[in-house]
């Protein structure tokens, strides 16, 4: 995300569609307010949910450039970070304009805070070793093109653009995780032992992202979002498969007390944001 | 930046030929000459990018362009480069917009984008799991090095048989 030209290259010029003309007057109650009715406000908020998704979680991979195990690595983190963030500028860009109070993509990306980020805490948690970054990869990989494939008929038709190109970009994705968490799994008892303790480790954020909220359940009724629970099934059958080639044991289901995409997040989130921040922080406005 | 595919020479003839061929017309004719800033054999249109051209009511002309990787870098520079080749052989105002729906496919690349691929030395896009054909030796005995590469389009294979590493436009 550039600070540079960013506004200009918007995807505007896509006639807009439904919902950021209609209900214009409820800017300001997107808080945690009654979801309840299909108004902007509310439409903003579930889009934030996906853009800030995809841009955490970019933000994290990046963090892997210069770092990777191999070349081949760094490269595909990197590769996939980039999708990642392309997905998030389309998405803040149409936040932005369902806001409509002229701030930018790059206003929503630098200039939350922490609890304004409506991210699922899988995607925030930090890479530890290369093992733990692609067991976070697969179980979101699975999960957003389960979400991508459903969104891609959505009556939000910018919603819908979106998830149609990146639906072949996460399937990409997936396979490139999938095969190194095979072969982690499936490897030296070493490389086991980490990839089965990252899956203990993570599993827990896993339950969020099929808990259905108001919000959720507003976008459903509405034919703008696929049903969360609709998507379990597939995406659970999924991970099943790989985890069986894998050798890894599916861990119990636990207790899990966060709520990212309600602006509850873990200790994590914050430093992540330090650092992707620190540039507009310090220097209110900057552009090159 | 694209001056250099537009010289003057050339600026004064597509002057000419728009007074006989029309707008349309000679819009296409120079975009068929805008290169992509990554892989510059292949033009804007040889990649299939450009959906639509249109002269509007207000006298513009609109051109749709489709992003190939939704982060791809170079989509910014090929809409500047639209706009600007179009604006220089003088058949602005230009409006370049990007249409996302329905989402650009590797199908897309014409025939002849496709030759031009293998002769630069980039293996044309094939579906997954089918047999990559080195480009310089036309060997099908490679294998999968890299499923990313230097470009978000790219991933890196290795002939065999001829032993050269080589990239390989991802099928999309």
């Amino acid at each position: 995300m550039s600070t540079s030209a960013a506004g200009r290259t918007s995807t505007a010029g896509r006639t807009s569609t439904a919902g950021s003309t209609s209900t214009a007057g409820s800017t300001s109650t997107a808080g945690n307010t009654s979801t309840a009715g299909n108004t902007s406000a509310a439409r903003l908020r579930y889009v934030l949910r996906i853009a800030d998704l995809s841009l955490v979680l970019g933000q994290r991979l990046g963090e892997w450039v210069g770092h990777a195990p191999a070349l081949e690595e760094d490269l595909g983190l990197a590769n996939i970070a980039l999708d990642l963030l392309g997905q998030a500028r389309l998405l803040l860009a149409y936040g932005a304009e369902l806001e409509g109070r002229g701030r930018s993509e790059d206003d929503l990306a630098f200039l939350r805070a922490p609890d304004e980020y409506l991210n699922p805490t899988l995607v925030e948690q930090p890479n530890g070793d290369f093992a733990q970054t692609i067991v976070r990869q697969v179980l979101i990989d699975a999960f957003q093109l389960a979400l991508f494939e459903g969104l891609a008929t959505s009556r939000d038709e910018r919603l819908a653009g979106v998830a149609g190109k990146a639906v072949k970009e996460t399937r990409y994705h997936l396979r490139y995780s999938a095969d190194w968490l095979i072969r982690l799994g499936d490897g030296t008892e070493e490389s086991h032992t980490r990839a089965q303790a990252a899956l203990e480790r993570l599993w827990p954020h896993t339950r969020e992202l099929f808990e259905e909220d108001a919000l959720d359940s507003d976008m459903a009724a509405a034919g703008i979002a696929p049903r969360l629970a609709d998507l379990r099934a597939g995406w659970s059958a999924e991970i099943g498969r790989i985890l069986a080639e894998a050798t890894l044991q599916r861990p119990a289901e636990r207790y899990h007390r966060w709520a990212g995409k309600r602006g509850e997040h873990g200790e994590h989130l914050g430093y992540l944001l330090a650092e992707m921040q620190w540039m507009q922080r310090t220097y209110p406005g900057a552009r090159w | 930046m694209d001056a250099a595919h537009l010289s003057g020479r050339a600026l004064v003839s597509t002057g000419a030929v728009l007074l006989e061929r029309g707008r349309i017309e000679t819009a296409w004719a120079v975009l068929a000459r805008v290169e992509d800033p990554e892989i510059p054999v292949l033009s804007v249109l040889d990649l299939g990018l450009i959906r639509a051209l249109e002269e509007t009511g207000a006298g513009a002309l609109r051109v749709a362009v489709s992003p190939t990787y939704t982060g791809c870098p170079a989509t910014e520079v090929i809409r500047a480069r639209v706009d600007a080749a179009l604006t220089r052989a003088g058949l602005g105002p230009v409006e370049v917009y990007t249409v996302l729906a329905p989402a650009w496919s590797t199908d897309w690349i014409t025939a002849e984008g496709r030759s031009k691929l293998t002769a630069y030395g980039i293996a044309p896009p094939t579906p997954h799991g089918s047999v990559v054909i080195c480009p310089r030796c036309r060997s099908s005995d490679t294998e999968l090095l890299s499923a990313f590469g230097s470009t978000p389009c790219k991933a890196l294979h290795r002939c065999r048989a001829c032993l050269e590493p080589f990239e390989c436009f991802k099928c999309l």
